[in-house]
C-alpha cells in the first residue's frame, strides 16, 4: 500500500523534472527568427511609415509540410525572412494534422502571445472563420495565403489567378497531347475549395479543345497510397486514358511514380502542381513534360510585406491600392481584398534544375 | 477482458486423441484460410464480371505490389495478437524507417541497397525493442504503451524531418524499380514478401517458441504455469514485429519515392484491420499469418475494385466499412467452432 | 466510519492523487513559462478547443471500465454534423434537426451496442469497422460541399461565454461540467455504476451475479452515440462549418485521455475524477507548450511520455522486480497478478 503510494507520488515528481528540462531546453526551432535586424534596416522601413517590432505568427494549415518550410522560412527567403527584414519577429507555429481542430488552438495561442498580426494559410475556408474574425475584432491583422478564408480576413494573398492555374493546366496537356484524347484529375480531398475552383475553370478551358474529354476526377486525399491507388484505378477504368492532371503535390508526385514505367512513360501525359525537388526524377527521365507552380517562398515574402503593411495602416484591402514588397516588386490589391502574386510559373526540362525547394 | 467463447463445443472422442486432434487443427487452419480465399474469388469474380479490367495483368500487379507493405505489418502484427498483444506503433515505426533509411542515400551516393534495408531492419529493431521491454518487463498492457510509443515514434519522426522531405531523385534508379520487376508477370517483391510470411508462419507453427505464444494468448495464466517463458516471448514478438516494420517502411519508400513525415499516418488501423479479417483473433490464441497477408490482400482488392468500378468516391468509405464488418462477423462464426478445437490441442501439447 | 472512510478513499485516490499533482505542476509550469496560461481569454480557449473531446471521453470511461471500447466516437461526431449541415441546407427546422440527429446517433450505438453483444464480435474491430461506416455516411451526405450558414443564435456557442459566469466558461465546458458530474453519480453511486465495473472486472461472476450484461453494454454504447451526437452539433456550429471530415482522428486523444486518467484498458477499474483530470492534463500540456514556444511538434512526445507514466506510475513497484525476473534465465512461471502490497519475493 505505501510503496504504490509513494509510486503514485513520484509520478508527478518525474514529469516536473522531464517538463522543467523541456522547456528549459525549448530555444527556438530553425524556422522562428525572434532577433530583428540591424538598426539600417528597421530605420529604413521606419522611414517608410511601417510599424517596428511587431509580433507577427506564420501558420500554415500544418507543420511538417515541405511546400509550407519553403514558404514561411527565413532560409529559404519566406514569410519570416521578410519579417526579420522589416524589424518585426515573426514565428511559425501550427498543429500537425492539417485540420481545423489541429490549427484552431495554434491561432488562439498566438492571440494570447500578443499577436500584432497573424499570416494563416486556412485548413478550412469557413471553420476558421469565429476565431480569425474575434482576431480582427480585437485589432490583428489577419492575411491568409495560399488557402483563403473568404470574408475573414484584412488580405488575401493569392499564389496566382485560380482561373489561370486552372486554364493553364489544361493548356499544358493539350499542347502535349495534340488537344486529342481523354484526360482525367486526380485531385485532393473531395472538399478542399481550391482544388475545386481549379477544376472548374479546368472544365470551362476544356470547352475550348472539343477533342478533348476530361473522363473522371478522383480524390486521392493527399496521402500517397490513396492517391496511387485511385491513379491505378483510372488506368484499369479508361483503358484510353492520354493525360492526367493532379494539381496537388502529393497527388503528382504519387501518380508520377505510378507513371513511370516503360508502359506508361510517355504514352500517359502528367502534368499538374508540384514542387521541383519532388518531381526533378520524373521530369528528368520524362514521365512529366512540363509542370506548374509558383514560388512558394515569393509568396510567404509578399504574404510577410503584406501583413506588415495592413498593421500600420498602410493597406486596408480596398481594391486598387497599390503598394511595393521589397525585392518583389509593386502589387495592386485586386477585388475581394486579393492580391495576386503573379502569373503560375512552367517548370519544364530545361529550367528545373535552377530551383532547389 | 472477456473471453471470446462463452459456451465450449465439446469434441467429439476421436478428435481427442493426439492425432486426431493434430488431424482436425490442420483441416482448421485450412478451413480457416481457404474461408478467406473464397471471399477473395468470389468478390474478385463479381468484380471483374463487371468489370474485366479489373483482372488484366497490370492492375493484378498494381494490387499485389500495394500489398506488400500491409502484408509484412500483419505479418508482425499476428504475432503479437496472437499472444494477446497489440501494437499499435507500426505505423509510427514504419514512417521513421521510411524516412531514415531512404535519406541515406542523398548523403551517400554509392550506398548499396541491401545496407538501406538494412539499416531500416536496424531502425525498426530498435523501436520493436524499447515496446517490448516496456511490455514484457513492465507488465502493462501492449495497448496503452503501443498507443504512446505511436506518439512518441511519429513525434521523433517529426522532429527529425521538420518540413523536409526525402525525394525520388535522391534515390537509386535501382532502388526505385524493385517494386516494378516481376518474373513471369508476378512482381518479385509479392514472391518474397510470400516467402517471409510462409516461413513465418511456419515458425509460428512448428516452433516451441511459436506455440508459445499461442498458448499465452488463449490462456495467460495458464501458459505462466505450465512454465512458458511469457517475458522473453513476448519481448521477442514486439521486437520482431518493429524489425519487420522497420523493412516495410524501407519497401515503402522504394514504392512512394517521396518521403516525409506523414509516412505511414493511420496504418495502424488498417494492419489490425487486416489481421482481423484474416482470421486472427483479436483476444488471441488462434490465427495465421498467411491468413493476415490473406486478409490485407482482400482489403487491397477492395480498396482497387471499388476505383476501378468507378464507384462514386463518396460511397468508399462506408463501403469498406461495411465490407470489414461483414469480414468480421463472418470469421467471428468459424472462430466459435474452431477455438474449442484449437484448445483441446493447445492443452494436449508437451 | 472513518475506516469506511479510508477504505474509500485509499483504493480511489492513488493514480488520481498523483494526477491532481500532475496537473497543479503543470499550472505551475505552464504559469512561470507564460503570463498567458492563467488569464480567462485562455480558458475559455481551451474550453473551446477541447470541450467536444472532453465531452466525448465521458461515455468513453463507461465503456472502457466496462471491457469494451469505442472507436467510432469522432465518426459519430463526424456523422452528426454532417446530419445537421444536410438537414439545415434542406431547410428542415433546427429543433427538429437536433431531435433527428439525436435519434441517429442513438442508433449509432445501438448498432455498436448490438454487434457486441448479440454477435459477440470484439468491440476494437466491430469499432474500426463502424469508424468507417458513419465517416463514410458523413462524406455521402455531404460530398464535397459545406454548409456555413448557421444561424448566430447557435453559432455563438463558439463565440460567448455561458451565462452568468463571467468570461472563462464555454457553453462546452458548462455542459462538459454537468455531464462529468452526471456520469460521476452514475458510475459511482448507482447499482448501474456498479454493475459496470463488475462487468469489466469478469463477465461471468457479472452474469452470475444477475447483471444483465449485454443490455448494459448496449446502453452504454448508446449513449456514447448520444454524447457524440451532442458533441457533433457543438463542434459544428463552433466552426459554423459542417463539412465530411470534422472530427477527423479525434479518436485516438479520446482513448488517450481516458487511459491518462487511470482507467485501466482491461475493464473493471477507473474513476470520473480521473478522467476529468486526464482532460485537463492533456489539454494544459498542449496549451503549455503553444504559449512557450515549445516545439509543438513535441506534443505528441509529451503525450505518449505521459501515457507511458500513466501506466508505469502504477505498476513502478513490481516494474524492476519484473525486470530482474525476464533478465535471469529462470523458466519459472509467476502468477500473473499479485494482490495489492504484496511484493515478490
Amino acid at each position: 500500500m505505501q510503496l504504490r503510494q509513494t509510486a503514485g507520488l513520484a509520478v508527478p515528481l518525474v514529469m516536473a523534472s522531464v517538463l522543467l528540462a523541456a522547456c528549459s531546453s525549448s530555444s527556438s526551432s530553425p524556422s522562428t527568427g525572434s532577433t530583428a535586424t540591424s538598426g539600417a534596416t528597421s530605420s529604413s522601413s521606419a522611414a517608410a511609415g511601417l510599424k517596428t517590432g511587431l509580433k507577427v505568427f506564420v501558420i500554415p494549415k500544418n507543420l511538417g509540410n515541405n511546400y509550407f518550410t519553403t514558404a514561411d522560412s527565413a532560409d529559404s527567403g519566406g514569410a519570416i525572412a521578410a519579417l526579420q527584414a522589416l524589424g518585426e519577429t515573426g514565428t511559425e507555429t501550427s498543429g500537425t494534422a492539417a485540420t481545423p481542430a489541429s490549427q484552431i488552438p495554434a491561432i488562439q495561442a498566438a492571440i494570447s502571445k500578443g499577436a500584432n498580426a497573424l499570416i494563416v494559410s486556412a485548413t478550412d475556408p469557413t471553420a476558421l472563420c469565429p476565431t480569425l474574425n474575434a482576431a480582427m475584432k480585437r485589432g490583428i491583422t489577419v492575411v491568409t495565403y495560399d488557402s483563403d478564408a473568404p470574408g475573414c480576413r484584412n488580405v488575401f494573398i493569392n499564389q496566382a489567378s485560380t482561373a489561370q492555374i486552372g486554364t493553364s493546366e489544361v493548356d499544358v496537356l493539350a499542347k502535349e497531347l495534340n488537344q486529342t484524347g481523354d484526360i482525367a484529375v486526380v485531385s485532393a480531398a473531395s472538399s478542399a475549395t481550391n482544388q475545386n475552383a481549379w477544376i472548374g475553370y479546368m472544365k470551362q478551358q476544356l470547352t475550348k479543345y472539343p477533342k478533348m474529354k476530361l473522363v473522371s476526377v478522383v480524390y486521392g486525399n493527399d496521402d500517397p497510397t490513396t492517391s496511387t491507388q485511385v491513379t491505378q484505378g483510372l488506368l484499369q477504368r479508361y483503358p484510353n486514358l492520354k493525360g492526367i492532371i493532379s494539381p496537388t503535390t502529393v497527388g503528382i508526385a504519387a501518380a508520377a511514380a505510378v507513371l513511370d514505367t516503360a508502359k506508361y512513360r510517355g504514352k500517359i501525359a502528367l502534368t499538374g502542381l508540384g514542387t521541383p525537388n519532388s518531381l526533378k526524377k520524373y521530369v528528368s527521365d520524362g514521365t512529366i513534360k512540363e509542370f506548374v507552380l509558383w514560388k512558394p517562398n515569393d509568396l510567404g515574402y509578399l504574404a510577410g510585406y503584406a501583413a506588415v503593411l495592413a498593421a500600420s495602416g498602410k493597406i486596408n484591402g480596398s481594391q486598387g491600392q497599390s503598394f511595393t514588397a521589397g525585392k518583389l516588386g509593386s502589387f495592386t490589391v485586386g477585388a475581394d481584398k486579393t492580391v495576386l502574386l503573379g502569373p503560375p510559373f512552367v517548370f519544364t526540362s530545361s529550367n528545373i534544375s535552377q530551383f532547389n525547394f | 477482458m472477456s473471453t471470446l467463447v462463452s459456451q465450449s463445443e465439446r469434441p467429439s472422442p476421436e478428435a481427442a486423441a493426439g492425432t486426431g486432434a493434430h488431424k482436425l487443427t490442420e483441416r482448421v487452419f485450412r478451413i480457416r484460410e481457404s474461408g478467406i480465399i473464397v471471399v477473395l474469388v468470389l468478390f474478385v469474380a463479381v468484380t471483374a464480371s463487371i468489370q474485366p479490367r479489373f483482372l488484366n495483368i497490370t492492375n493484378i500487379q498494381f494490387i499485389l505490389v500495394n500489398t506488400t507493405v500491409f502484408a509484412l505489418l500483419a505479418l508482425g502484427e499476428t504475432m503479437v495478437v496472437i499472444s494477446r498483444n497489440y501494437d499499435l506503433s507500426v505505423g509510427s515505426v514504419l514512417g521513421l524507417s521510411a524516412y531514415l533509411s531512404a535519406s541515406l542515400f542523398g548523403g551517400h551516393p554509392g550506398l548499396p541497397i541491401p545496407l538501406a534495408f538494412l539499416a531500416g531492419l536496424g531502425i525498426g529493431l530498435g523501436c520493436g525493442l524499447l515496446n517490448g521491454i516496456m511490455v514484457a518487463a513492465g507488465q502493462v498492457p501492449s495497448l496503452v504503451v503501443t498507443l504512446a510509443t505511436l506518439y512518441i515514434f511519429r513525434g521523433i519522426d517529426i522532429l527529425i524531418v521538420g518540413g523536409k522531405e526525402v525525394v525520388a531523385n535522391s534515390l537509386p534508379s535501382a532502388f526505385l524499380d524493385i517494386p516494378k520487376a516481376t518474373v513471369l508477370g508476378i512482381p518479385v517483391i509479392a514472391i518474397v514478401v510470400a516467402v517471409v510470411i510462409a516461413i513465418g508462419a511456419y515458425y509460428l507453427r512448428s516452433f516451441r517458441s511459436g506455440r508459445d505464444l499461442y498458448a499465452m494468448g488463449s490462456n495467460p495464466d495458464a501458459a505462466r504455469l505450465a512454465g512458458i517463458p511469457v517475458g522473453r516471448r513476448v519481448f521477442v514478438a514486439f521486437t520482431v514485429s518493429g524489425a519487420i516494420a522497420g523493412v516495410a517502411g524501407v519497401l515503402w519508400a522504394a514504392q512512394y519515392g517521396t518521403i516525409d513525415s506523414t509516412a505511414g499516418t493511420g496504418y495502424e488501423l488498417q494492419v489490425i484491420s487486416a489481421v482481423v479479417v484474416g482470421g486472427v483473433a483479436i483476444f488471441g490464441g488462434s490465427g495465421s499469418p498467411v491468413g493476415a497477408a490473406l486478409g490485407a490482400l482482400l482489403l487491397s482488392t477492395i480498396s482497387s475494385a471499388l476505383y476501378v468500378l468507378g464507384i462514386s468516391p463518396f460511397w468508399n468509405q462506408a463501403i469498406w466499412g461495411l465490407l470489414l464488418l461483414l469480414a468480421i462477423t463472418l470469421d467471428r462464426f468459424i472462430a466459435v467452432r474452431l477455438t474449442a478445437a484449437l484448445r483441446v490441442r493447445g492443452a494436449r501439447h508437451e | 466510519m472513518s475506516d469506511r472512510l479510508r477504505a474509500w478513499l485509499g483504493p480511489l485516490l492513488r493514480w488520481e492523487t498523483g494526477l491532481a499533482l500532475v496537473v497543479v505542476i503543470i499550472g505551475i509550469v505552464g504559469a512561470s513559462l507564460s503570463s498567458q496560461f492563467f488569464t480567462s481569454n485562455n480558458i475559455f480557449n481551451l474550453g473551446l478547443s477541447y470541450g467536444e473531446i472532453a465531452i466525448m471521453t465521458l461515455p468513453m470511461t463507461l465503456i472502457v471500465i466496462s471491457g469494451e471500447i469505442d472507436l467510432s466516437v469522432a465518426s459519430i461526431l463526424g456523422m452528426s454534423s454532417a446530419l445537421l449541415g444536410y438537414l439545415w441546407a434542406r431547410g428542415w427546422p433546427m429543433l427538429g434537426i437536433f431531435g433527428f440527429v439525436a435519434v441517429v446517433g442513438l442508433a449509432a450505438g445501438a448498432v455498436n451496442g448490438l454487434l457486441v453483444t448479440r454477435l459477440g464480435l470484439p468491440s476494437l474491430a466491430v469499432t474500426i469497422g463502424t469508424l468507417a461506416v458513419y465517416r463514410g455516411i458523413a462524406t455521402i451526405l455531404l460530398g464535397p460541399n459545406t454548409v456555413a450558414n448557421f444561424p448566430a443564435t447557435y453559432t455563438n456557442l463558439g463565440v460567448n461565454a455561458f451565462p452568468f459566469t463571467g468570461n472563462d466558461l464555454t457553453y462546452s465546458a458548462a455542459i462538459f461540467i454537468v455531464l462529468a458530474i452526471v456520469f460521476g453519480v452514475v458510475l459511482h453511486a448507482t447499482p448501474f455504476g456498479r454493475s459496470v465495473y463488475a462487468m469489466g472486472a469478469s463477465v461471468e461472476a457479472a452474469q452470475f451475479a444477475g447483471i444483465r450484461v449485454k443490455r448494459i453494454k448496449t446502453i452504454l454504447f448508446m449513449t456514447s452515440g448520444l454524447v457524440c451526437a451532442l458533441a457533433g452539433v457543438l463542434f459544428t456550429f463552433r466552426l459554423n462549418t459542417a463539412v465530411q471530415n470534422n472530427g477527423l482522428g479525434l479518436e485516438l486523444a479520446v482513448v488517450a485521455i481516458v487511459l491518462l486518467g487511470g482507467v485501466s484498458i482491461f475493464g473493471g477499474k477507473g474513476t470520473i475524477v480521473g478522467v476529468v483530470l486526464g482532460v485537463l492534463a492533456f489539454a494544459g500540456i498542449q496549451n503549455a507548450l503553444f504559449l512557450t514556444n515549445f516545439n509543438q511538434e513535441a506534443a505528441g512526445i509529451v503525450t505518449g511520455a505521459l501515457l507511458l507514466l500513466s501506466v508505469f506510475g502504477r505498476n513502478a513497484a513490481s516494474f524492476s522486480s519484473r525486470l530482474r525476473e525476464w533478465l535471469s534465465a529462470g523458466r519459472r512461471g509467476r502468477g500473473s497478478d499479485h494482490p495489492a502490497g504484496v511484493t515478490p519475493p
